[in-house]
C-alpha cells in the first residue's frame, strides 16, 4: 500500500468516527497543551529571572568581602571577621592592566526629603563608572561626575519613581534633595525602566561613594564591580586581582569574586529543573490519553472487525492491517499534537501581551518533545490493538456481522 | 488449477468435533463453472473459506496453480489471495465509508498500484458494471444489486483466475439476482474460473458443473450439459454419520 493511500485511507476512518476521533484528539490536545504552556511559563520565568541578573556584562565580576570557602569543620561560633574594602582597593584595582573600569557600592536606606515630602529610598553610593557598567540610562541630565573616588560631591542622580514622589510634575533637574544631615543637587534622572525583580532602580537615589561612606559613617565597601577589557584571560585576571588583593591584604586571601555566569547557571541550573519537573507532570497527562487511545482503538478494531475481515481477504497482509491501526492513530495524535501545540502558543501569546516584562515562550526541546511523546504514546497505546486486528483470521472477521 | 486431496476442516463445538470438510477431493479446472449446492452446514462456505485461502484445512492439502498452500506463511495466503482470487460475499462487505468507485479501487489501492494506472481500469469497470452516474455514491445510498455489482467489480479488478461467490444473489429480488448472475457468468465466459456457493436451484442449475454437499463430503459431481450425473455416493461415507438424503425429500439433481 502506498503511503499517500494509507493517509487518505485513514483519513477517511478517521472523519467516520468523528466522536471517537474528536474525544481522542482532545486527549492529546490537552497532553501537549499542558506540557507546551507550562514550559512556556517556566521558560519565561527563567528568562525574566536570569534576564534580572544579567545586566552586567560578562567582562564584570563582583568582588564580595570575605572568603567564602567550606573547610569540613565547625563554623567559627563568633562569625567571620574580614577585612573591609577599602576604596584604596578599588584603585588599586582599577591600576591592574586588563581592568578598564570598577564601581564601588554601599547601599544603605535613608530618608530623603525636598520641601515638605519625604520617602524612604535606597541609596547608593557609587561612582561614574556604575552606569554603563549596569545598563543605566537617562532620562534627563548627566550621570554623576568623573572624581577621584574619595571625594565627596553634593550631587545624585535620582529614579524615575522617586521623582515623581518627591517632584510630581515639578521640574526636578538642578534642585536640592535633603538626604539625612547632607543636601544633593539632583543631576540627572534615570529613565523608567519597569518594575524589575532585583534592585529597584525606579526608586534610587545614587550619590558619590564617598559622600555615601560619610552619610553612612562606615569605611568598608559592599561590593567592588570590576570591568575587563576583553573575555580573554578571564581566570588570568580572576588571579591577578586575587594576588593584588592579598598582598594588600597582609597575605590573605580574604575576598571572594564572583563572576555573572557563575552565578546565572546556578539559577538557570534550578530553574530548568523546575521547568523539567512540571513538564515531567504535564507529561503524565499524556499517559491518561495513551489509556484513552488504546480503549478507543480497541472498540474501534472490534467495530472494524468485518472490515478487516474484507481487507484480509483482498490480499492486505497482517503487517499491513497493523500499519493501518498504528498510522491511524498516529495521525490523530499528530493532529491533537497541533492543536494544542497552536492553543498553547495562543495562550502564551496572550500572556506576553499581559505582562510584557516576561517572555513566556516554550522552549524549542518542549515543542518538539511534546509532539515526540504524544506519536510515542500513540505508536505504543495502540499496539495491542493493532495486533489485535493483524491477528484476525480472516473467516471469523469477514463472519462479524456488525458491518458490511 | 485447483486440487483438493482429502481434505479436513473440524470444528469444535463445545467438546465435540465438527468435521465441517470430510476427506475431500475435488479438482477444478481453469475457466470451469460450478455451483455449490447443499444443505445448511453442508460445509459449502468452509469449502468456499478453504478455496479462497481465508481458512487453514486441519488435514489434507490444497494445490492452487500447482503450489501446495498448506505450508505457505500468512503473507504468502495474503499475497496468493489479492492476486488470484475473487470474493463476492452475499452482504456485500463494502465499506460504508468509501463511494463506489473508491471499494472497487480499494484492492488496487492494497496492492500499492499508483493512481495514474488505477484510475483507467475504475473507470473501465465502472462503465461494464453500469455504474458510471453511481459512482460518487456510497453504499448506503445505492440498491442491493447496485452493491453486489460494485462488490463483483472489486472482486474483478486485480484480474483474479478464480472468482468465489457465497450466495451472490442471497440479498438481492429476482430481477437483480439475475442481473448479477448473467455478470457472473459473463466473466466466466472470459476466461475467470467460478464458483458459486448457492441455495438458489436455479442459479446452481447455471452451471456447467455441479456439486451437490452432504455432512462436509461431494455427494454428487456432474455436468449439466451432460445431463449425466456422476455420482460419487459410493465413495467412502462421512465418518460417523450415514449418509443421508437431501431434506426436501428430492434425490439430488432432480427439481
Amino acid at each position: 500500500m502506498r503511503f499517500g493511500d494509507l493517509l487518505a485511507f485513514n483519513f477517511k476512518a478517521i472523519r467516520r468516527q468523528r466522536a471517537r476521533s474528536i474525544m481522542l484528539l482532545i486527549a492529546i490536545a490537552i497532553g501537549v497543551l499542558a506540557i507546551n504552556l507550562l514550559t512556556g511559563i517556566g521558560e519565561g520565568g527563567k528568562q525574566f529571572v536570569l534576564g534580572e541578573f544579567d545586566i552586567l556584562g560578562k567582562n564584570v565580576l563582583i568582588m564580595v568581602p570575605g572568603k567564602k570557602e567550606t573547610t569540613g569543620g565547625i563554623p567559627p561560633l563568633t562569625g567571620e571577621t574580614t577585612r573591609d574594602l577599602s576604596l584604596r582597593d578599588a584603585e588599586a584595582i582599577l591600576r591592574l592592566p586588563n581592568v578598564s573600569a570598577v564601581a564601588p557600592l554601599i547601599p544603605g536606606k535613608i530618608e530623603i526629603s525636598h520641601g515638605s515630602l519625604s520617602r524612604e529610598a535606597f541609596t547608593i553610593g557609587t561612582n561614574r563608572a556604575f552606569f554603563p557598567m549596569r545598563k543605566l540610562e537617562l532620562a534627563q541630565g548627566s550621570i554623576l561626575p568623573e572624581v577621584p573616588m574619595d571625594q565627596a560631591v553634593s550631587v545624585c542622580v535620582i529614579g524615575s519613581k522617586l521623582r515623581r514622589e518627591l517632584f510630581g510634575s515639578r521640574p526636578a533637574l538642578g534642585q536640592w534633595l535633603r538626604a539625612g544631615d547632607s543636601r544633593f543637587r539632583v543631576i540627572g534622572i534615570l529613565k523608567d525602566r519597569g518594575q524589575g525583580m532585583s534592585l529597584d532602580m525606579n526608586d534610587a537615589i545614587m550619590i558619590p561613594v564617598a559622600s555615601a561612606q560619610s552619610l553612612f559613617n562606615t569605611e568598608g565597601l559592599f561590593r567592588i564591580f570590576i570591568e575587563l577589557r576583553g573575555l580573554q584571560e578571564l581566570d588570568k585576571s580572576r588571579q591577578r586581582i586575587t594576588d593584588l588583593l592579598k598582598n594588600r591584604h597582609d597575605g590573605e586571601e580574604d575576598v571572594t569574586i564572583i563572576t555573572q555566569d557563575s552565578l546565572l547557571s546556578a539559577f538557570a541550573n534550578i530553574l530548568d529543573t523546575m521547568t523539567l519537573t512540571v513538564a515531567g507532570i504535564a507529561a503524565i497527562s499524556m499517559l491518561v490519553a495513551g489509556i484513552l487511545i488504546m480503549n478507543v482503538s480497541l472498540i474501534a478494531v472490534s467495530q472494524r472487525t468485518s472490515e478487516i475481515g474484507l481487507l484480509k481477504a483482498l490480499g492486505l497482509p497482517a503487517r499491513t492491517v497493523r500499519l493501518i491501526f498504528l498510522t491511524e492513530a498516529m495521525m490523530m495524535a499528530a493532529g491533537g499534537a497541533l492543536v494544542g501545540l497552536v492553543i498553547s502558543q495562543v495562550l502564551l501569546f496572550m500572556a506576553r501581551q499581559t505582562y510584557p516584562s516576561v517572555p513566556f515562550a516554550t522552549p524549542s526541546w518542549a515543542m518538539l518533545g511534546s509532539i515526540t511523546v504524544a506519536m510515542f504514546t500513540a505508536l505504543i497505546f495502540s499496539a495491542i490493538p493493532a495486533r489485535r486486528a493483524a491477528n484476525m483470521v480472516p473467516v471469523d472477521a469477514l463472519l462479524d456481522k456488525t458491518a458490511g | 488449477m485447483i486440487e483438493l486431496r482429502q481434505l479436513c476442516r473440524d470444528f469444535l463445538v463445545g467438546d465435540q468435533t465438527v468435521h465441517a470438510l470430510d476427506h475431500l477431493d475435488l479438482n477444478i479446472d481453469k475457466g470451469e463453472y460450478l455451483s455449490v449446492m447443499g444443505p445448511s452446514g453442508s460445509g459449502k462456505s468452509t469449502l468456499l473459506n478453504m478455496l479462497g485461502l481465508l481458512d487453514k484445512p486441519s488435514a489434507g492439502e490444497y494445490l492452487l496453480n500447482g503450489t501446495a498452500t498448506s505450508g505457505l506463511k500468512e503473507e504468502q495466503r495474503a499475497s496468493l489471495r489479492g492476486g488470484h482470487i475473487g470474493f463476492v460475499f452475499q452482504s456485500y462487505h463494502l465499506i460504508p465509508r468509501l463511494n463506489a468507485r473508491e471499494n472497487i479501487e480499494l484492492p488496487l489501492v492494497l496492492a500499492g498500484v499508483a493512481p495514474k494506472l488505477r484510475q483507467p481500469r475504475v473507470d473501465e469497470l465502472l462503465a461494464r458494471l453500469d455504474l458510471v452516474d453511481r459512482a460518487e455514491h456510497i453504499p448506503n445510498q445505492l440498491s442491493g444489486g447496485q452493491r453486489q455489482r460494485v462488490a463483483i467489480g472489486r472482486a474483478i479488478v486485480m484480474e483474479p483466475d478464480l472468482l468465489l461467490a457465497d450466495e451472490p444473489t442471497g440479498n438481492l429480488d429476482s430481477k437483480s439476482g439475475l442481473e448479477v448472475v448473467t455478470l457472473l457468468e459473463e466473466l466466466n465466459a472470459g476466461g475467470i474460473t467460478l464458483l458459486v456457493v448457492t441455495h438458489d436451484e436455479n442459479m446452481g442449475a447455471r452451471a456447467r458443473r455441479r456439486l451437490h454437499m452432504i455432512d462436509g463430503a461431494i455427494s454428487r459431481d456432474w455436468q449439466t450439459d451432460s445431463a449425466e450425473s456422476k455420482s460419487i455416493l459410493t465413495a467412502k461415507p462421512p465418518t460417523g454419520k450415514p449418509l443421508t438424503q437431501k431434506t426436501d425429500g428430492k434425490a439430488p439433481g432432480e427439481f
